[in-house]
């Protein structure tokens, strides 16, 4: 399917203007579910526009929470603002939302082209404009031969652009898409990632989209939602979250990272150099250009990702810190990266990423080598969380 | 064990001879000309005709068609609801008394709920008639009608319900537009069982009726007992033949429902790998 481009994207950053006004505002938002607690007193603003995501491990409150925005579950305790105007008490069908279910949730008594009609036709919207919408979303989902066709006569894919012109129909404030591409096999995910991002854009509508994935929701989101156990543990864009994880969980959740768990052996001032601590991990030094909350003897975490960390044959010119010595354990080929698991002699394991710039097969470093991983000051960060 | 295939075929010859056996005998002497009903006296469409001057007979018919259809309807809609109720509205107190009662019914002797039936018409000081057989046919269907919707209910996707909400259907809407013409067949079959089992009862019919309501089963039950004339073989032949109909045509629908889905899945596999 040819893909079209949208209009280059202008930097869009509305949460760092302290002006802005939030488009919906979760506020200090408990739900229980008898003793179980699904959302733990969460606050939450998301802007006019924006392609939101909301990430986390499978019972970890991000579907309570967007339930609650389409109005299906009501909040135990807080209020959600849309607008500003409190939608408690309001029922589902009043709600400016829409929603795209992880099942899709198609009528399956109804043909294609009914189920996307059945939101317009419960405006009251005259018989002729429906039509028109109707052909208008088909050909934005590319489905206009299977108007006729039943949900039960598509494919998995096709049923999935279905759901999607159905949510789109009404012109909704606010898009909930929950789990949407979670059916579609890799290829097609990628594709859709790229097609939802462009319909956002061009559509100009505020995105909240539920995952598990987080491939997923750093493709797509302009920012992301990490949650735990009812909590944000992390909202941020996503090179934010790859980047400056603010604790071990988000690091640990989203890609590949080194975890180096030791102490804080000097901070900054008594180096000499302002923002630098130096960590002691049984024997391992780490030096970390960071300002840094923690203080002398406390336990904190090193967090480098392996793309960060070099690989070589060769001892490094100062061993003294960042060097981690051992032999090669075992080798990931991920076609575009190597990745390299490095066990040190006293059986502690790090990991360091290669990129395969050559078309060699037979790679100089292999298993069994003595290897030096040498990373740089600023190449990884401290963790207090 | 061994088994021969000629064992097979008698056991299933003897099975099937044991359930039919009967069902022939009085299928065949319905066309007996002979009055004598154990003597072969030629064939005859005499009791047929006798039947339809039958005035008694033809009465009877009427009022339990007349039941059946009411009650059958009654008990549809209250067991459909009952199913709803089980269903739906998760944890109410008293749910689980609830929910075990709808089975209530289902186990208890006949006579038992026909006696009580009758006892709480007359402690109403309701003539007894057309109608309490009506409702106290109702009241024992909506429990055969409740069953078998609520089994449907359970594999129903709620999300389709809230997919509906969603898009601005409020519920009522929502229960007539996406519910009901999705749960319809297991409705469906629910009023036919309720209306077999209103037009095939006895006991609980002679309890509550009164006056001027005699149904087929209990017109049939009074004159066999004053002797069996083949009129009766007439009239239970043409019961058969309407039950054999419906039970056909209710197998048939579904078997093209089963066709009808696999052609779906083919179109469905041929459009996914274009």
């Amino acid at each position: 399917m040819a893909k079209t481009l949208g209009p280059v994207k202008r930097k869009f950053s509305p949460w760092t203007d302290p002006n802005a006004v939030p488009f919906i505002r979760f506020e200090n938002i408990t739900k229980r579910f008898g003793d179980f607690v699904a959302v733990d007193n969460l606050t939450l603003d998301i802007y006019e526009k924006e392609f939101f995501s909301l990430l986390g491990p499978s019972g970890c409150g991000k579907t309570t929470l967007m339930r609650m925005l389409a109005g299906f579950e009501e909040p135990t305790e807080g209020r959600i603002l849309l607008q500003g105007q409190d939608i408690r008490g309001v029922p589902p069908y009043r709600r400016p939302t829409n929603m795209m279910f992880q099942s899709y949730a198609l009528f399956p008594h109804m043909t294609v082209e009914k189920n996307i009609a059945f939101g317009l036709e419960q405006d009251n919207m005259p018989k002729g404009e429906i039509t028109a919408r109707v052909q208008e979303l088909l050909k934005l989902v590319k489905l206009e031969q299977f108007a006729k066709r039943k949900p039960n006569q598509l494919s998995g894919g096709q049923r999935q652009r279905v759901a999607l012109a159905r949510s789109l129909a009404k012109r909704p404030k606010v898009l909930l898409l929950d789990e949407p591409l979670g059916a579609l096999d890799k290829k097609l995910r990628e594709e859709t990632q790229f097609e939802l991002m462009d319909l956002q854009h061009t559509l100009g509508m505020t995105f909240l989209i539920v995952t598990h994935d987080q491939e997923e929701a750093m493709t797509v989101s302009d920012r992301i939602a990490v949650m735990d156990k009812g909590i944000i543990m992390q909202v941020a864009t996503p090179a934010e979250i790859y980047e400056a994880p603010n604790s071990r969980y988000v690091a640990d959740f989203i890609g590949d990272i080194n975890i180096i768990e030791g102490k804080i052996a000097e901070t900054a001032s008594a180096l000499g150099a302002p923002g630098t601590v130096r960590i002691e991990s049984e024997g391992l030094s780490i030096a970390v250009d960071q300002e840094c909350q923690a203080v002398k003897d406390d336990h904190v975490a090193f967090a480098v990702r392996p793309e960060k960390v070099r690989i070589s044959l060769d001892a490094p010119a100062d061993t003294s810190a960042n060097a981690f010595y051992g032999e090669v354990w075992d080798i990931g080929y991920l076609g575009d990266f190597s990745l390299f698991i490095v066990r040190s002699e006293d059986g502690r394991f790090f990991r360091a990423a290669q990129a395969n710039v050559s078309r060699l097969v037979d790679r100089p470093i292999t298993f069994g080598d003595m290897v030096w991983l040498t990373w740089s000051r600023d190449a990884g960060l401290v963790l207090t969380r | 064990m061994m088994r021969s295939p000629r064992f097979d075929a008698t056991v299933l010859t003897l099975g099937f001879a044991f359930l039919y056996i009967p069902i022939i005998i009085l299928i065949v002497y319905s066309f007996n000309a002979s009055r004598l009903v154990t003597v072969w006296g030629g064939f005859s469409l005499n009791w047929y005709s006798a039947m339809w001057s039958n005035q008694g007979l033809m009465d009877a018919a009427w009022v339990t068609a007349r039941v059946g259809v009411l009650s059958a309807t009654l008990g549809t809609i209250l067991g459909t609801m009952a199913a709803l109720a089980l269903t739906r509205f998760a944890r109410f107190p008293g749910r689980m008394a609830f929910s075990g009662m709808i089975y209530a019914p289902l186990v208890m002797p006949e006579v038992i709920t026909g006696l009580s039936l009758l006892l709480l018409f007359v402690a109403m000081g309701v003539d007894r008639g057309f109608w309490t057989v009506t409702i106290a046919h109702t009241t024992f269907t909506m429990c055969y009608v409740a069953i078998v919707v609520q089994s449907r209910l359970l594999t129903f996707d709620r999300s389709l319900e809230e997919a509906a909400l969603d898009l601005g259907c409020p519920p009522v809407k929502t229960f007539f537009k996406i519910t009901l013409p999705l749960i319809f067949p297991a409705v469906i079959a629910g009023w036919m069982l309720a209306f077999t089992l209103s037009l095939d009862d006895l006991v609980i019919a002679s309890f509550n009726t009164g006056p001027g309501a005699t149904t087929l089963p209990i017109k049939i039950y009074s004159q066999v007992r004053l002797g069996v004339t083949p009129e009766i073989n007439a009239i239970c032949t043409i019961l058969i033949g309407l039950v054999t109909i419906g039970v056909i045509a209710a197998s048939l629908t579904t078997k093209r429902a089963e066709l009808r889905r696999v052609r779906d899945e083919h179109l469905a596999i041929r459009g996914a790998e274009r």
